[in-house]
């Protein structure tokens, strides 16, 4: 690993604005928040994977991927990331390196090559240059590549070293983190700085969530001038130096970069979610409390207190409705993090029981919180292996599982309704409005009609009354050439003396006398 | 004969290819109880698995060696060995397919040599099948490790043979399907074939553990495919039937091990690909004569080629797929009087490139798709899902055909070979055509519009 990279690696673990790390002795801190990757039974993408989503909604400019096919041809335009404009982010640019490429040593050439290109075809704002695997171990360097082609073509082309064998997503957040702070962040002074304007941290406007929150800032006047990075602009992150407050959106990966503006801009950060209905109004106030700290008129706090009670009056309204269709129904929740307790209040609010929650990536604040709101810590649980899932699903001790994609088909092949909560879903769930979305998704996912018949007997599953019976077949089928009736003949139960198939019956007769059983009616279609 | 063409930029927009390590992960999801492992670092693994679940719409058993760099620097053997250990533990799989990636093969790792080593010192791995394949992302797509793959089945688990034991099943062929067979295609081969009495081993069989199914437990392997019984049971066969180019390797290996006799067929999509396909059937069953359904399939596949002639007859159509899959969907098409004025394929490590009816075949990505298609003026684009973009940006319509196709539900449903399949496929395309509603109207042809004196509504008001 080039120094420059272990060093920013080093660095970026060390992160005192973090919690978890702070509590940690000197040397478990040393050894870095990632844990060592078992084979065999990994999961997750890789630090390529996390510098990606975190920089891909940069939705103007190009994203070129410098590595062999798979790590862009099994991977691009495969998020739920929204643009209100260009849609240049979700074309898939990669230099595709060839065996020769690779053993010729001519990497660095055809990335150079591909920046020309892209940069005449294209015209982007910005190119992001991604390393991987591949080139980081035969030694391209993507740095000086990025360097000659910004002097060369005079567009900003941004280094992003995050080769997936240094680690985690999260680790390919924070260093994608890094590489806006070094190269992008302050480069471009916005036209009028205001005393409203903020920067989003950790929103990448999936479905557009974004959205979703936007109109309230809008109705207080504040701008999203930094926003890293859902449906952002290059000009805009660029400009993130100049906001007065940054927002992190439940994001523990980039907390360094939060922190690192506020040491060199100036700019103080608090964490918050637009997940939940309290969430989202604390959030509200947080912010609005924050720029007032910093200069903003005092009545922005009035204001904020009438958008929230206004806000809020209507979200429960609104919930309401859904109540007698969910009311006691049991909930499994398989998520994480702050998702652990920020929607359990809303969910057990309409009535309904929330028989578990997973506290994956959970914090101990988290944790209190979960205890807190369920009044037990009894049903909260740390990873639960597919297979437990299922069984827990299907003896029905649930009556719905929330959970992200990983563990859509547990629920599903057990006959089970699934509501998606991850990121990757389709559906956004932010702000007020969208937790009357989610609920909206719990009660359609819930009460479709489909699950009974699903769930309902196939034919086979019961003893067939003995008085319908046709002889047995015998011979082999003439087309797939089957032998006829492992199963037959028939075992009759309770039926009756003068319907048994015995052998001495003759077939045609028994046709003859069941014709008479099968007499159609007019009722006979609303029978099935 | 086309020309193979290597377009001149370094830069690739939009990629058309998945990677060969993906196409051997997918064969070895065709056999039974199968977990496949990547040797590779565990994004190469994320990736591919989202891939897979977000075309077939079903929870893909995958796993990674978890390579890190010092690892991969240092040699992966032990990390092969202790992702074999702990999937044994966590999923008792009886066949572990392992297929290496650009990392693991950029530094140059002997594996056989390490696995070798691994399986004869590890009695407690005995249960469990292991087979190793070198798909390097960096040469060849999916296609190309698909076939590696079964190869490398074929060399692992089917026994050789002494030509003067062999002693043929002869109601038994082997049916080795290439990548670009859905399981419904695959099924629909299957039934031919048991229509002549004869009884096929399919491999890799996906149609019956990524067919889409509810099963009555979860377990973290595939859910079906080829057993390993019938793996080995192949070198019975009288006969191997190999379904596109990229199978030749597998039947030759398998005639090299077992001796039996194979006939690839390059495509069964089309009147005269099927009817020599169903020639074969005849000759290998002993049969004069077709079973009556196939004939009757025959007969309905000729009316339905009568009246979508009108629709196929010069339209120009772009396809953008693997080899195989490009050969069979042109093929059929230029019989049916299509012009393929593009073709794009993925990799050059084909011998039906050439026959592909198209000028050229070009060797590269959804952008060269997107702007040949587009100064060609193709009419009906046909690729997969990713080529929804380009669609769009040329207002045409998009079959999807091939991998991935995740925006659309079905994707292993979809049946183009066969009498029936190639019935349904001319359906498609005529229906595609159908579907582009476009009215006449007196300025295509270069006439003044009506005079607006005639109009009871104003013209500015009407439109």
């Amino acid at each position: 690993m080039a120094d420059a990279l272990k060093n920013k690696i080093a660095d970026v673990f060390n992160e005192p604005a973090c919690g978890t790390n702070v509590s940690k002795s000197e040397q478990q801190r040393k050894k870095g928040c990632a844990k060592p990757l078992t084979p065999g039974a990994a999961a997750g993408g890789c630090a390529f994977d996390g510098a990606k989503i975190a920089l891909q909604p940069i939705v103007d400019a190009a994203h070129l991927v410098h590595a062999p096919l798979a790590c862009e041809g099994n991977g691009w335009d495969n998020r739920g990331a929204a643009s209100s404009g260009s849609e240049l982010y979700r074309t898939g640019f990669t230099t595709d390196l060839g065996e020769l490429d690779i053993v010729m040593g001519h990497g660095e050439r055809k990335l150079y090559r591909s920046i020309r290109e892209l940069v005449k075809t294209h015209n982007p704002p910005a190119i992001f240059v991604y390393s991987t695997c591949v080139p980081a171990l035969i030694g391209d360097d993507i740095d000086a590549v990025c360097k000659a082609a910004t002097e060369q073509f005079g567009t900003p082309c941004i280094p992003v070293n995050a080769p997936g064998y240094v680690g985690s997503k999260n680790l390919g957040n924070k260093l994608a983190g890094e590489a806006l702070l070094d190269h992008v962040i302050g480069t471009i002074e916005p036209e009028e700085p205001s005393m409203y304007d903020v920067n989003i941290i950790g929103d990448y406007n999936l479905s557009g969530e974004l959205w979703q929150v936007k109109p309230l800032f809008d109705k207080l006047g504040i701008r999203i001038l930094g926003s890293i990075t859902g449906d952002a602009r290059y000009r805009q992150v660029a400009m993130a130096h100049r906001a007065r407050v940054t927002m992190l959106v439940c994001s523990k990966a980039l907390i360094t970069l939060a922190r690192k503006l506020e040491e060199q801009y100036d700019i103080p950060f608090f964490e918050g979610s637009f997940y939940g209905i309290s969430d989202t109004s604390e959030a509200l106030r947080t912010m609005c409390r924050m720029l007032v700290e910093r200069g903003a008129d005092a009545e922005l706090l009035d204001r904020c207190e009438a958008l929230i009670a206004e806000e809020e009056a209507k979200v429960w309204a609104d919930l309401e409705a859904y109540r007698p269709r969910v009311e006691g129904k049991k909930v499994l929740l398989y998520t994480g993090g702050h998702k652990s307790w920020s929607v359990v209040a809303a969910l057990q609010e309409l009535g309904m029981e929330v028989i578990g929650t997973s506290v994956r990536k959970a914090t101990d604040e988290d944790k209190e919180r979960v205890k807190e709101i369920m009044q037990t810590d009894a049903h909260m649980f740390d990873n639960m292996a597919p297979k437990d899932m299922y069984r827990v699903l299907k003896d029905a001790e649930a009556d719905v599982l929330m959970s992200g994609g990983r563990s859509q088909f547990v629920a599903l092949k057990a006959k089970m309704p699934w509501v998606d909560v991850n990121q990757e879903k389709h559906e956004p769930y932010a702000g007020y409005m969208g937790m009357v979305d989610m609920v909206h998704a719990v009660d359609r996912a819930l009460n479709n009609p489909m699950w009974e018949e699903l769930r309902s007997p196939a034919p086979w599953d019961e003893p067939i009354d003995g008085a319908n019976v046709l002889p047995a077949m015998s011979g082999h089928c003439p087309v797939t050439g089957v032998p006829a009736g492992p199963n037959s003949p028939v075992t009759l139960g309770g039926a009756g003396e003068d319907c048994a198939p015995e052998d001495s019956v003759d077939p045609a007769m028994a046709a003859t006398k069941l014709a008479d059983r099968f007499a159609s009616s007019a009722t006979d279609f609303e029978d099935c | 004969m086309a020309e193979i063409v290597h377009p001149k930029h370094a830069l690739s927009t939009n990629p058309l290819k998945s990677s060969a390590p993906l196409g051997a992960a997918l064969a070895y999801l065709g056999v039974e109880s199968a977990v496949p492992l990547f040797h590779g670092s565990q994004g190469c693994t994320a990736f591919a698995m989202v891939h897979l679940v977000r075309h077939f719409k079903e929870a893909v058993p995958l796993q990674t060696t978890a390579m890190n760099e010092v690892s991969t620097i240092l040699g992966g053997a032990d990390q092969i060995e202790e992702a074999i250990e702990n999937l044994i533990k966590k999923a008792s799989p009886k066949f572990i397919g392992i297929a290496s990636t650009a990392l693991t093969e950029t530094r140059g790792e002997d594996v056989p040599g390490e696995l070798k080593e691994i399986i004869g010192r590890r009695t407690d791995f005995e249960s469990t099948k292991i087979v190793y394949a070198s798909t390097p992302d960096f040469n060849g797509g999916m296609e190309d490790g698909w076939a590696r793959a079964v190869e490398a089945i074929v060399a692992t688990l089917v026994p050789e043979v002494d030509p003067v034991q062999r002693n043929p099943d002869l109601r038994q062929v082997n049916l080795l399907a290439g990548s670009h067979l859905t399981p419904a295609e695959v099924e629909e081969l299957v039934r031919m074939i048991r229509a002549f009495g004869l009884e096929p081993i399919v491999l890799p069989d996906l149609s019956s553990s990524l067919d889409g199914h509810v099963s009555d437990d979860w377990r973290g392997t595939s859910l079906g495919g080829t057993t390993l019984e019938d793996i080995e049971a192949m070198s019975r066969s009288a006969f191997t039937l190999a379904i596109g180019e990229s199978m030749r390797g597998a039947a030759t290996n398998l005639e090299a091990r077992a001796f039996v006799p194979f006939r690839v067929f390059q495509s069964v999509t089309g009147l005269k690909p099927v009817d020599g396909f169903v020639r074969t059937l005849m000759e290998l069953s002993g049969q004069s004569d077709a079973p009556p359904s196939l004939k009757r399939d025959r007969a309905r596949l000729m009316d339905a080629a009568l009246d979508a002639h009108f629709h196929t007859g010069k339209r120009p159509i772009a396809i953008g797929a693997d080899p195989d899959l490009l050969y069979a969907l042109s093929g059929c098409l230029a019989a049916m009087g299509a012009e393929i004025v593009t073709a794009v394929t993925t990799t050059p490590h084909s011998a039906v490139l050439e026959h592909v009816p198209a000028k050229e075949v070009v060797l590269g990505d959804l952008g060269d798709f997107e702007r040949l298609a587009g100064e060609a003026g193709a009419e009906i684009l046909i690729t997969h899902s990713h080529g929804r973009h380009a669609a769009a940006r040329l207002k045409l319509p998009l079959l999807r055909a091939g991998f991935p196709i995740f925006d659309r539900l079905g994707a292993q449903d979809i049946c183009r070979v066969g009498y029936r399949g190639t019935r349904s496929f001319l359906y498609e395309i005529a229906n595609i055509v159908q579907a582009q509603h476009h009215r006449a109207r007196p300025d295509d042809f270069g006439a003044a519009p009506i005079e607006e004196e005639f109009d009871h509504v104003p013209h500015a008001q009407a439109s």
